[in-house]
């Protein structure tokens, strides 16, 4: 196993159940974690320190800076308000999924024909987006970590448009208690959006590959 | 409100609690009740719960076919002059998409009625059809219930209030009727696990009530410590927790379980579909009933489910969602009962073996 020093720093860019089951895994991981939420720091600080220890809060620029390896878990309506500069030359992340709940229709904000990740990264032009970590639940994602190998191991779909980020993310899904599984392009990403059969999946790598590839 | 305090820091008191939606229970044609019989269904079970002692019957809105209570503290008020105990909660009441003066009012009037019974349980909802319904927009979804807890929090002085916003018009010394007895109606936060939600509950002094519908209990205990600290840094004395959680109570394991199974997923899936879910599996099930949020089971299974989840949250107060699904009325009505006499006498009896054993 890598040395903890050697593995690169998290950034997440959102604080509510997504974001902190992420920070919560990754710390487990033996990840450096930074979030932020839409706020100050100070307005999150409290809430980091207690559900996700070792994590610290910043701001979303700092984060969007001095990460590695920046996660989306901010509700997807927001992505306009992404540090689009801090970002550039980034590998990012894309866990967010559509909830017309609190983002409205799916047309207002993003292209019929375009999957929600390609969306992100037609907005995020200079960053190198990946989808991954989105079609489970966040309870799933927190009670269903298992060290690799093990019976009754999960697993999460990746999309992405390059073999190599591709490759840092199967190594980050494995390392964070995953099995990972690519699935092909971010246009493919939208077999993993809601309302379809992948969404919401908490199942095996066999299991899940099936329902994609039926 | 000196009352209130001496309350908070008493010894821990028990409080259990039942759930309903109102959903539409299934008669023996394989057909569905009707929304009214379903109230009144919810009203005799009510009736049942408090003859058999049981502390709090919730009520939660909804505005959709499969649950016929859109209007908690009207059944509540129905409940209200045939019981003598039973605390009438609403669980929730989504205040988002309500105006928090009628809230108020709505809810002192059940109050007087109930001789000091009635309690809100304010939230966000998980539900979204209230929204159009009452012409509110999704997006406004946070500022919303930001801005109308805050007015409603200023209401509950029962003092004149002013108080201006962006989501509903300003109050100029505003006095709202009528006023309680006791001077404070009972208010919590019904909370599903955003952090931000709990901060705030602290922030307000309203104690929470975690609605764990999935997973492993245990996962809020953090959530618990988030909750304390945030009370601590708003200068304010924490609250007993509680917890809400379905379930179904059967004679025996193997029984509640091929009984539950077909309800549940009834009532999952229909959410699912408006959410992008797939069906839930009999996998996903036998998960959720033995390490995750669905209490299923004969009595002692039930009882031994509940004392775990309030021993690891170090909450005082339980509500079951008892009629998850299409369950039958003969069912709904037997699950208060056993839930009445076995379930909460057992749990008691487990949590105090507990705390006698950290003496």
């Amino acid at each position: 196993m890598e040395k903890n020093s050697s593995l690169p720093t998290l950034g997440i860019l959102g604080a509510g159940k997504l974001g902190i089951t992420l920070a919560q895994l990754a710390r487990r991981a033996g990840y450096q974690v930074m979030m932020a939420a839409s706020g100050s720091p100070d307005k999150i600080a409290l809430t980091v320190e207690t559900l996700a220890p070792g994590a610290s809060a910043r701001t979303s620029l700092e984060v969007a800076r001095r990460a590695d390896i920046i996660i989306l878990a901010l509700p997807l309506s927001k992505f306009r308000n992404l540090p689009r500069a801090e970002l550039s030359g980034k590998l990012v992340i894309d866990a967010m999924n559509h909830w017309w709940a609190v983002d409205g229709p799916r047309h207002d904000i993003i292209p019929d024909d375009r999957s929600s990740s390609e969306a992100i990264q037609d907005f995020l032009t200079d960053s190198r987006v990946v989808k991954a970590l989105s079609h489970m639940g966040y309870h799933h994602l927190h009670d269903y970590t298992r060290t690799a190998g093990s019976a009754n191991r999960r697993a999460i779909a990746i999309a992405s448009d390059t073999a190599a980020d591709a490759e840092i993310v199967v190594r980050l899904i494995d390392r964070l208690g995953f099995d990972p599984l690519p699935i092909g392009s971010l246009s493919a990403g939208v077999k993993l959006e809601p309302g379809q059969p992948a969404f919401g999946a908490n199942l095996s790598l066999e299991e899940l590959n099936q329902l994609i590839r039926a | 409100m000196s009352k209130k305090s001496t309350k908070a820091n008493a010894k821990p008191k028990y409080l259990f609690g039942l759930d309903s939606f109102g959903d539409l229970a299934a008669l023996p044609d394989g057909s569905l009740m009707t929304h009214a019989a379903a109230i009144r269904q919810v009203v005799d079970e009510a009736i049942l719960a408090d003859q058999l002692g049981v502390d709090a019957i919730a009520l939660g809105e909804h505005h959709r076919s499969e649950y016929a209570i859109s209007s908690p503290e009207t059944v509540l008020a129905g409940i209200a002059t045939r019981t003598k105990n039973i605390l009438l909660a609403s669980g929730v009441t989504v205040l988002s998409s309500d105006d928090p003066v009628r809230v108020f009012e709505r809810f002192a009037t059940l109050d007087a009625l109930s001789n000091g019974r009635a309690q809100v349980i304010l939230g966000r909802g998980s539900f979204t059809e209230s929204f159009p319904l009452f012409g509110y927009d999704l997006r406004d979804y946070n500022e919303l219930f930001e801005e109308k807890i805050d007015l409603f929090s200023k209401l509950l002085t029962e003092k004149p209030v002013s108080w201006s916003g962006n989501m509903r018009p300003s109050l100029d010394q505003a006095d709202v009727y009528p006023k309680t007895e006791s001077g404070r109606l009972q208010t919590l936060v019904g909370v599903g696990g955003s952090p931000q939600s709990i901060v705030r509950a602290a922030a307000y002094d309203f104690p929470v009530i975690l609605a764990i519908i999935g997973g492993d209990p245990a996962r809020f205990a953090p959530y618990v410590e988030l909750y304390k600290k945030s009370v601590k840094q708003f200068g304010h004395q924490a609250h007993p927790i509680g917890v809400h959680s379905p379930g179904y109570i059967g004679e025996t394991d193997e029984e509640a379980a091929r009984l539950a199974f077909p309800y549940f997923k009834t009532a999952m899936d229909r959410v699912g579909r408006t959410r992008g879910w797939t069906p839930m599996t009999r996998q996903h099930f036998i998960d959720e009933v033995e390490s995750g949020s669905m209490y299923v089971g004969s009595p002692e299974t039930v009882a031994k489910k509940i004392a775990k989840t309030m021993s690891v949250l170090g909450a005082s107060r339980f509500d079951l969602v008892y009629g998850f699904g299409p369950v039958p009325a003969e069912a709904r009505l037997r699950m208060v009962e056993l839930y009445a006499t076995e379930v909460i006498p057992r749990v008691r009896q487990l949590l105090a073996k507990e705390a006698d054993g950290k003496k």
